[in-house]
């Protein structure tokens, strides 16, 4: 089976998902949509992804706010190392396929292929997820909790 | 206000991700050409069927005109014919075939939008790619000139970029001399009877009042009315003369149109274009 077209990694976003608890959400944003332009430029698909990355922006500060307690966060930065396997690997799905799914959508830009997207979406999704699982893994701190 | 203002930034998030999310999808629009055309566009069959179903009043109302340039148009037509006729035709000619040989094929087309009003102003005709329309071709009105060129194709529709668009620039000649100049409209003047004649060479004597037709260089045929001349030797700050002109067609009140298929079109193109090898 040839899936090798339709799943690309886009391991760029975790950039994204690792910025520290303490950033200011405009900062946020702003750092979300410059990196997407930069991958636009290079890409030539003007707006595609900085769009996607200020979706993913959205989600993180959504998850975030609503899994963990605002006052309570001593962790610096939402990794692997500190947060743990679980809450981890919950945030970066949900973060990764919001932001490919808007990405592919925009890509295509209609609804008549809808299979094919979604499937690309998917499979993306699940290599992206590998990837920042992995390099996770590789950069593990185990801290003291 | 105090508290719209607590309001925005209690929820500072979500009003952010409208504005970034916002800017996002107006640059992918903007900026990728497939996403463009998919979105707003006249072109688009809904936009183009609400267009056209209102044009139905409009093309009543404006019956009478409409009789009135056909039944010019007609007159005209009916003199030439007289002209072919009353050729003396015991005397030997040389045969051309012109059916086979004719270089411009007219293709008439209903007007079902138009804008005059913007700045770059764009008009949507009721005849596609199914009618063999392709992007470039000219666009004359039926007796009065000029109108502009095809812009865009889908199916059963065409938009038009007229004359009263920053981008078009018509190959035009002064009749009575030959001069060449190119047309434009726009330059602080954006009323829709007027535009200018540019690029003029200097020792040209230009007279108000001289009929002004297209050169038939580019898409065009040669000889096609466009205006005539109302005020002459505009001072320029390149080394060309500037004209205005009256335009002979009103933009306003157009409703069919003649597109102009040229044969040699592509052929011309190839040939002063010639793709380089790589």
């Amino acid at each position: 089976m040839g899936f090798y077209d339709l799943s690309t990694p886009f391991i760029y976003v975790l950039f994204l998902l690792l910025l520290p608890f303490g950033i200011p959400n405009i900062l946020l944003y702003l750092l979300a949509f410059g990196t997407g332009l930069t991958l636009d430029t290079f890409y030539d698909t003007m707006g595609v992804h900085a769009t996607a990355c200020v979706v993913l922006a959205f989600v993180r500060i959504s998850f975030i706010s609503i899994s963990l307690n605002k006052d309570a966060i001593d962790d610096p930065e939402p990794s692997l190392g500190y947060m743990g396997f679980q809450w981890f690997a919950l945030y970066a799905f949900l973060c990764v396929i919001t932001h490919h799914f808007v990405l592919f959508f925009l890509e295509t830009f209609r609804l008549t292929e809808i299979g094919y997207t979604l499937m690309r979406c998917g499979l993306s999704c699940i290599f992206t997820l590998l990837l920042i699982l992995l390099i996770e893994f590789i950069f593990y701190k185990r801290t003291s909790r | 206000m105090r508290n719209l203002w607590i309001f925005i930034s209690r929820y500072n998030a979500f009003f952010l991700f409208f504005i970034f999310f916002l800017i996002g999808i107006y640059l992918t629009i903007k900026n990728n050409a497939y996403q463009r055309s998919a979105t707003l566009n006249s072109t688009n069959e809904v936009v183009g069927t609400a267009y056209e179903r209102l044009n139905v009043f409009k093309r009543y109302l404006n019956l009478g005109v409409v009789n009135d340039s056909l039944a010019a148009e007609n007159a005209k037509l009916k003199t030439k014919l007289l002209a072919l006729t009353t050729v003396d035709s015991t005397k030997e000619v040389q045969f051309i075939d012109t059916v086979t040989n004719q270089q411009y094929t007219y293709l008439a087309a209903k007007v079902v939008k138009n804008s005059i009003t913007l700045r770059n102003n764009v008009m949507t005709i009721n005849k596609g790619t199914i009618d063999g329309i392709e992007i470039g071709m000219a666009v004359i009105s039926p007796q009065k000139g000029v109108v502009g060129f095809i812009r865009d194709v889908s199916t059963h529709l065409a938009t038009i970029q007229s004359l009263l668009h920053k981008d078009t620039k018509i190959s035009v000649v002064i009749k009575k001399d030959n001069a060449l100049g190119s047309l434009v409209w726009g330059d602080n003047n954006f009323d829709i009877r007027k535009a200018f004649i540019k690029e003029v060479p200097n020792h040209i004597k230009m007279s108000i009042g001289d009929t002004v037709v297209t050169s038939g260089f580019a898409k065009f045929p040669a000889g096609i009315l466009v205006g005539k001349l109302t005020k002459t030797n505009i001072a320029t700050n390149d080394n060309f003369l500037s004209a205005e002109l009256s335009l002979f067609n009103d933009f306003g009140t157009l409703q069919y149109v003649y597109v102009i298929k040229d044969k040699l079109a592509k052929e011309q193109e190839l040939l002063e274009n010639p793709v380089k090898p790589k």
